[in-house]
């Protein structure tokens, strides 16, 4: 085991912790305002502090973990569930003029700068977690369907899909027996590295008011609320700016990890 | 005073000791051949003798080579050697040249590296080279436009461009077709004469050490059990595992006999071609006819083989007659229904016929348990089996090819390449088919392993009627495991008959040539006291 995937691991999993601890509890509650209270430095009653409003920002850090999480976590579903099966369609008709298609719609996709339309739908549709879901999401299919393609095109050559086929099973059926299981893991580290796109890409959104809307609470938002006053309070921006990139390096390098653990060549070099 | 001196040498790499004592000498103009099956430590032999050897190996005992002891010698050092001093030709030529760099240009860099001159002799002597290894295209070609027998020559003119003094090679021929195998080991022989160099050849073909090796070197789990000038062992065979090497290699099966029956497959005249890319943009693209007018039949329980060199269409017809292709003209036929039959499989063709392909390792999935391979083809039966019934398919079908039921819930990677070829063929019977396609299936195992599956075929024709097509370039064995045999080149059948009178009388001048071809065993005679 490396030491990356335990550091990203670790960090990934604190993060997640903390979404899933906020349903539970919260030290305070974040739509209490308390202006007497703002801008107060780290403490023992604010372990991270208080912003503008005087709200508590751990409660903050811990509610906006939620959102964040929650938002990458459907894109990348999105992405998921329609693109692998796109994928895997596209391999089993290799070379046909549906795999045509499905590969020339993917590269389509892949040619817009993927956060200027996430902006485009969000503020076309109005902002909302829902809409930044999809905008995150939408992009996430090309980057899996091209990816199960590519992996699942060797697959199609070996010798054991080749029996599967004389046994008479179907190319769904082949794609789901044999095909699927041999490429999990690829998709598993992909999912890991769109998961933490996907975060970032939230806090982008949110930070230009296009993500989820007040008052629910967005590390993006927090820092777009504390850029005026870094200098009076830098906590307030220092708080979101860190949480993000924590999360986003944990995910990375879990990613990193996962992809050196999974793939047998890398193994061998290190042993 | 011999060129190349490995003495007592013990490798191990973590604690796991691979070579035992292991001693062999070379002489300037001598041809030593190491043979032994797989991981009986051959390879490692040679790698360590270029000083290549895995990170991590730990080694005792000494390999001189003249005056330099291998093992002492520095990596820089090494390097300077490796080219040299001491060449190295590899088994794959597909892999062992650069596809983007020109042949010319590579032999030419071995020169440049070693010794200072300019370009433009580098260039003259690399083409003078690539001429002596019988070549005749043009130093500008690159490696994708020649054939494997050519690359293979290209290989070795890389590897004795600057003359050394030891060429090592390891499986030279294993990937190459017998009439192409002939003519290397005959040029590696004359290279040997010619530049008075020493020989270390590494082949698991008992057939081309007898013919080409002065020394044979027969090798198990990483010790030396025989080693003796070819002529002596090959009439004085002492230990008993070189004796079983030898039987296992001429091992002859006993087929029940076949009766006559009704036909079971029908190919009738099926042509297919490929579409070539392109030579230009507006170009008519060029076709390649891979199957050009071949039809036969295979009756119900009768034993056919195909023999061809690689290219000759043999894997197009296997690939149409499991309905896996369709083909541009005639008709496959089994049992009066046509193989191939668009997206949905047709499953009535399906029961009828299995395959067992060469590789052992390719040919199953490594996330499914055994019992789950096994079964794979068990859900085309009307009714398939499930439960108890399933369970006892499978074991059933275990016992049939020699493992035990309890195998059925490890993984694949807990086999050996024999044993996997045992579960292929127990995939293959478990729906109880009436025509196996056996594509290469042995060619991948070693002699002792291939007797085995061979004896388990003939045995399992005796248990039940049996069809099935027998795929191979490997002619000793064709001979033995089949009643009819077809020859294939260029997409045609040329020649089809009763498999005796076709190997003792071929009347094909192609089959004549691949008959002479194949390397044959001598005879050989036993040592009283293995007896």
């Amino acid at each position: 085991m490396k030491p990356g995937l335990i550091i990203g691991s670790f960090l990934s999993i604190i993060f997640i912790g903390l979404a899933f601890f906020s349903f539970i509890w919260i030290p305070y509650d974040i739509e209490a305002l308390e202006i007497s209270n703002k801008l107060k430095n780290p403490n023992l009653n604010h372990w991270l502090g208080t912003d503008h409003f005087g709200r508590d920002i751990l409660s903050m850090i811990m509610m906006g973990a939620r959102t964040s999480i929650a938002v990458a976590l459907l894109a990348v579903g999105i992405g998921v569930v329609i693109g692998v099966p796109l994928g895997l369609f596209s391999a089993a008709r290799r070379g046909s003029f549906i795999d045509e298609v499905i590969m020339r719609g993917n590269d389509l996709i892949f040619a817009f700068p993927s956060l200027v339309i996430a902006i485009l739908i969000t503020a076309v549709f109005g902002p909302s977690a829902v809409n930044a879901i999809v905008a995150i999401g939408i992009f996430n299919i090309p980057v899996f369907a091209r990816l199960t393609r590519a992996a699942a095109l060797p697959l199609w050559e070996r010798d054991f899909i080749l029996s599967a086929r004389v046994c008479g099973k179907s190319e769904v059926r082949i794609s789901i027996e044999h095909i699927l299981p041999n490429i999990t893991n690829l998709m598993i580290v992909q999912g890991t590295i769109q998961f933490s796109l996907g975060i970032l890409a939230e806090a982008s959104l949110s930070y230009i008011g296009l993500g989820a809307q007040p008052p629910t609470a967005s590390w993006g938002r927090m820092l777009a609320d504390a850029q005026t006053l870094v200098s009076i309070a830098p906590h307030v921006a220092l708080v979101p700016g860190l949480a993000i990139l924590l999360m986003v390096l944990g995910l990375n390098l879990m990613g990193d990890g996962l992809r050196d653990l999974f793939d047998p060549r890398i193994k061998g070099d290190r042993t | 005073m011999s060129l190349l001196n490995v003495k007592n040498l013990s490798l191990s790499i973590g604690s796991f000791q691979i070579l035992h004592d292991v001693s062999i000498d070379v002489l300037p103009g001598e041809i030593v051949a190491i043979t032994g099956e797989s991981g009986s430590g051959k390879s490692l032999t040679a790698l360590a003798v270029m000083g290549l050897l895995p990170y991590g190996s730990v080694m005792k005992g000494s390999i001189w080579l003249e005056e330099k002891n291998i093992l002492t010698t520095s990596e820089h050092d090494l390097c300077s050697m490796r080219g040299r001093a001491m060449g190295m030709v590899f088994q794959e030529p597909m892999t062992a040249l650069n596809p983007v760099k020109t042949i010319g240009n590579q032999v030419a860099e071995t020169i440049i590296i070693h010794e200072r001159v300019t370009k433009f002799e580098a260039n003259k002597r690399a083409a003078d080279m690539l001429q002596r290894v019988g070549l005749t295209v043009d130093p500008s070609r690159y490696p994708h436009e020649l054939s494997g027998g050519q690359r293979q020559r290209v290989v070795i003119a890389m590897a004795i461009a600057l003359r050394p003094k030891l060429l090592i090679a390891d499986e030279p021929t294993t990937a190459l077709d017998v009439t192409t195998q002939a003519r290397i080991l005959e040029l590696l022989k004359d290279l040997v004469a010619d530049f008075d160099m020493g020989l270390l050849i590494i082949t698991h073909d008992l057939a081309v050490v007898a013919e080409i090796a002065d020394k044979i070197v027969v090798m198990q789990n990483g010790c030396i059990v025989e080693a003796a000038k070819t002529q002596e062992l090959l009439h004085n065979i002492r230990h008993p595992y070189t004796k079983a090497l030898f039987n296992a290699s001429t091992h002859r099966v006993i087929l029940p006999k076949y009766i006559p029956s009704s036909p079971l497959l029908s190919v009738e005249s099926v042509a297919r071609t490929y579409n070539l890319p392109r030579k230009s943009v507006f170009g008519s693209r060029p076709k390649f006819q891979a199957l050009d007018g071949v039809s036969f039949h295979i009756s119900q329980g009768e034993r056919v083989g195909l023999v061809g060199e690689s290219g000759c269409g043999k894997s197009t017809l296997t690939r149409a007659i499991l309905g896996l292709e369709e083909v541009q003209r005639g008709q496959i036929m089994l049992d009066g229904q046509s193989v191939f039959s668009e997206k949905k499989p047709n499953l009535e063709v399906r029961r009828k016929m299995q395959v067992v392909f060469q590789d052992p390792y390719g040919s199953f999935n490594p996330r499914h348990r055994v019992d789950r391979l096994i079964a794979e083809p068990l859900h085309v039966l009307e009714n398939t089996p499930i439960g108890k019934d399933r369970d006892l398919a499978i074991s059933k079908a275990l016992e049939d090819v020699g493992l035990s039921a309890v195998d059925s819930k490890k993984y694949i990677h807990e086999f050996s390449g024999g044993q996997r070829q045992r579960i292929a063929i127990a995939r293959a019977l478990i729906i109880e088919p009436e025509l196996i396609i056996f594509d290469e299936a042995v060619s991948a195992l070693d002699v002792s392993v291939r007797a085995q599956v061979l004896d388990l075929i003939a045995d399992l024709c005796r248990k039940r009627p049996l069809a099935y097509l027998f795929i191979s370039h490997d002619l000793s064995v064709v001979r033995t495991v089949t009643d009819r045999v077809m020859v294939m080149q260029l997409g045609q059948i040329i020649e089809q008959g009763q498999t005796e009178q076709v190997f003792s009388n071929p009347q094909h001048t192609y089959t004549q040539s691949l008959i002479a071809a194949a390397p044959t065993l001598p005879e050989v005679t036993y040592a009283i006291e293995t007896v």
